[in-house]
């Protein structure tokens, strides 16, 4: 009932493209960006917009960016924390080099930086995969943040090599990071940032290039054969999985921590983005937003559920049961639905769009 | 022209002070080897898994450390040395009955992939339990190896590496052994090349897996005592899983003999490179060595020195 469309019939070419065809998919998600560009900036305390909202918003846009290269081109990655860095650091170079550049424009060719760097370290891909590719991602991982950490350069000589984003503003004096952005600010510059970027990789993964991902995930020497070109695919799903890690790296160096040095992008940060590919569902846009959802609010649950329910822990104890707790739903959503919480979403759907009936 | 020189001094100048210093070499070499020891064991305990059951078992640096600590807990309870190896060996036998149980056996025919993560999910339960058991504090392990320094031809070598190296000799020669003559151990064998052939022919695959978790926590503890003997047992254990990465890239991941030849080179090739042309780019060249050296290798040969050849059918 809930979910029916019946009588929702398409009646052009354009409709038939549609890229939400049914008419309470777009409702819901007008809803969601009414709430997320209005509601939000207008309630929430500044505590939740700066802890929960802008994280959740830049971990999405960079499990989106894993998901187009692990869910749909079916490379295993665990760079991420790498490729991020590359997004900070490049993002860091630009503007101080050429100052007046909008801070949009800088975000974007870091975002093409990075997608360079990507389409570097994802040349192996052709002849390996799997595990093999993993490692090949590893070495990535720890060499970028080791070049960062190393090499004066890249932070511009800091002594400490910590960089601090300098104040930038997207249009007249509205300051998106630096001291005198406002928390309203910069998280408005994430949510439009995220939902354009996030709009264009919708459109992406079901466009020609979408499709060819899917086939070399599903059986890579079958899409050979039937005309897809390995090497040119999978090195495009590197290059626009790097952009969208790059651009998500930049805004969690600048307008997230404003200052940071490259060990905030170790492989752990590859591994918090994996799980929420992971947890939201592997080949999904929607999935990567759960996913992010899921991970960056499980820690905060966990550590106040103890004390919610009258059980006093210790800070140390409470972390160590949040792994455990973490490891053991990893291991129970894999062994339930291996296709994570967005699958989930799919199959409340079907049974939404026959209820109350069962049939 | 001053940069080719720079860099061409930069590649070739150590290559001179390893010929003109040949025994400071061999003792870097020799040192970088015992480190080697150590990646081996603990990409053997990997091999083992895979070759079984397909599982990249991510867990294993996770087991090193819980064994480790689950041996110094039992030492603590005044049990003698012997006793509480038995007694660690014992715990890591009813875990891989526990993981077969409640990770493997519902995720029976998923693609590796799942099964890796569902291996790094198990990773941060057990980490997660040590610490809630023992605590987060580096533990020191103390079972009474001798430790001093003896001379052979000219290169000092610390005693207790040696003993580290015949114990990893003698460990894979029995499980080479194990492999290759025993009932169980041709089972293994067919259940690595065939699941459903091997359960085809009445192999069983449930008893057969928590056999091979059982001998990869059996290699765990083994490593964990050798390595927090000589380093203490701390949690920075469990990352050293993914440094048997590239070991397992350069021997290939199928093959036991790999694992030791692999971790063998990685060992010695990074300490090397610290140790000669790290000071001249900053140092902590340790961290990367690995990694980039196997992902050149890869490019090479995929299948790694003594790994079977990778064949790919539609």
């Amino acid at each position: 009932m809930i979910y029916r469309e019946a009588g929702q019939l398409k009646t052009s070419y354009a409709a038939d493209q549609a890229i939400f065809p049914i008419r309470q998919d777009r409702f819901w998600l007008a809803l969601a960006l009414a709430v997320a560009f209005v509601f939000i900036p207008l309630f929430a305390s500044e505590y939740l917009l700066v802890s929960i909202f802008i994280p959740f918003l830049i971990l999405a846009l960079t499990a989106i960016g894993l998901n187009i290269l692990t869910g749909y081109c079916g490379q295993l990655s665990l760079g991420t924390g790498g490729f991020m860095a590359v997004g900070a650091f490049a993002a860091y170079k630009i503007t101080t080099f050429v100052p007046e550049l909008n801070i949009v424009v800088v975000f974007l060719l870091s975002g093409l930086i990075t997608a360079g760097v990507g389409i570097l370290f994802g040349l192996p891909s052709l002849r390996i995969k799997g595990f093999y590719l993993a490692v090949a991602t590893l070495a990535a991982q720890f060499f970028l943040i080791w070049l960062f950490t190393k090499v004066a350069w890249f932070s511009n000589y800091a002594p400490s090599r910590v960089i601090a984003a300098p104040p930038r503003a997207v249009v007249g004096n509205i300051y998106v990071t630096g001291i005198e952005a406002t928390v309203t600010a910069r998280y408005l510059f994430c949510l439009a940032m995220v939902a354009v970027l996030a709009l264009v990789a919708k459109n992406l993964v079901r466009s020609r290039i979408g499709r060819a991902w899917m086939a070399i995930r599903d059986m890579d020497i079958a899409a050979e054969i039937i005309g897809i070109q390995p090497l040119k695919t999978k090195l495009i799903a590197f290059a626009v999985s790097s952009f969208y890690v790059g651009i998500g790296g930049a805004l969690w160096g600048f307008v997230h921590l404003a200052q940071l040095e490259a060990s905030a992008f170790d492989i752990n940060r590859s591994f918090q983005v994996l799980f929420m590919i992971i947890i939201g569902g592997l080949g999904s846009i929607l999935g990567a937003f759960l996913g992010a959802a899921f991970v960056s609010i499980l820690p905060i649950f966990l550590n106040n559920a103890p004390a919610m329910v009258g059980i006093q822990l210790s800070v140390a104890m409470v972390s160590h049961l949040e792994l455990i707790t973490f490891g053991v739903l990893i291991i129970f959503f894999l062994i339930v639905e291996p296709h994570g919480l967005a699958r989930l979403w799919q199959i409340a759907k079907e049974k939404l769009r026959i209820w109350p009936f069962p049939h | 022209m001053d940069v080719v020189g720079q860099i061409v001094g930069f590649l070739f100048d150590p290559l001179k002070e390893i010929w003109e210093f040949p025994l400071f070499f061999a003792e870097v070499v020799v040192g970088g080897l015992l480190t080697g020891v150590l990646y081996s064991l603990i990409a053997l305990g990997f091999v083992l898994i895979f070759k079984a059951s397909g599982v990249f078992n991510f867990a294993q640096g996770a087991m090193v450390l819980f064994a480790a600590l689950c041996f110094i807990a039992f030492l603590d309870r005044g049990l003698p040395a012997w006793a509480a190896f038995v007694g660690a060996t014992l715990v890591m036998v009813v875990m891989a009955f526990a993981i077969e149980r409640t990770v493997l056996r519902p995720l029976v025919n998923q693609a590796p992939i799942i099964l890796f993560m569902a291996t790094i999910g198990l990773t941060f339960v057990i980490e997660g339990l040590a610490q809630v058991v023992w605590g987060s504090d580096v533990r020191r392990l103390d079972i009474g190896i001798p430790r001093d320094p003896i001379e052979i031809v000219g290169v000092q070598i610390n005693k207790f590496d040696i003993i580290a190296g015949i114990t990893a000799i003698v460990l894979v020669s029995v499980l080479g052994f194990f492999f290759q003559y025993t009932r169980v151990g041709r089972a293994l064998r067919a259940v690595a090349d065939d699941n459903q052939a091997a359960l085809s022919v009445g192999i069983p695959l449930k008893e057969i897996w928590v056999y091979v978790w059982s001998v990869a926590g059996f290699v765990a503890l083994v490593t964990g005592i050798i390595w927090g003997s000589k380093l203490g047992v701390q949690f920075s254990l469990v990352l050293i899983a993914l440094k048997a990465l590239p070991v397992l890239i350069l021997g290939g991941f199928t093959s036991i003999p790999g694992a030791i030849v692999g971790g063998l080179i990685i060992g010695a090739g990074e300490k090397v490179a610290e140790v000669y042309w790290g000071p001249n780019i900053g140092g902590a060249v340790e961290d990367w060595f690995a990694y980039v050296v196997a992902l050149l290798f890869l490019m090479v040969r995929p299948q790694g020195l003594f790994g079977e050849r990778i064949i790919e059918r539609v």
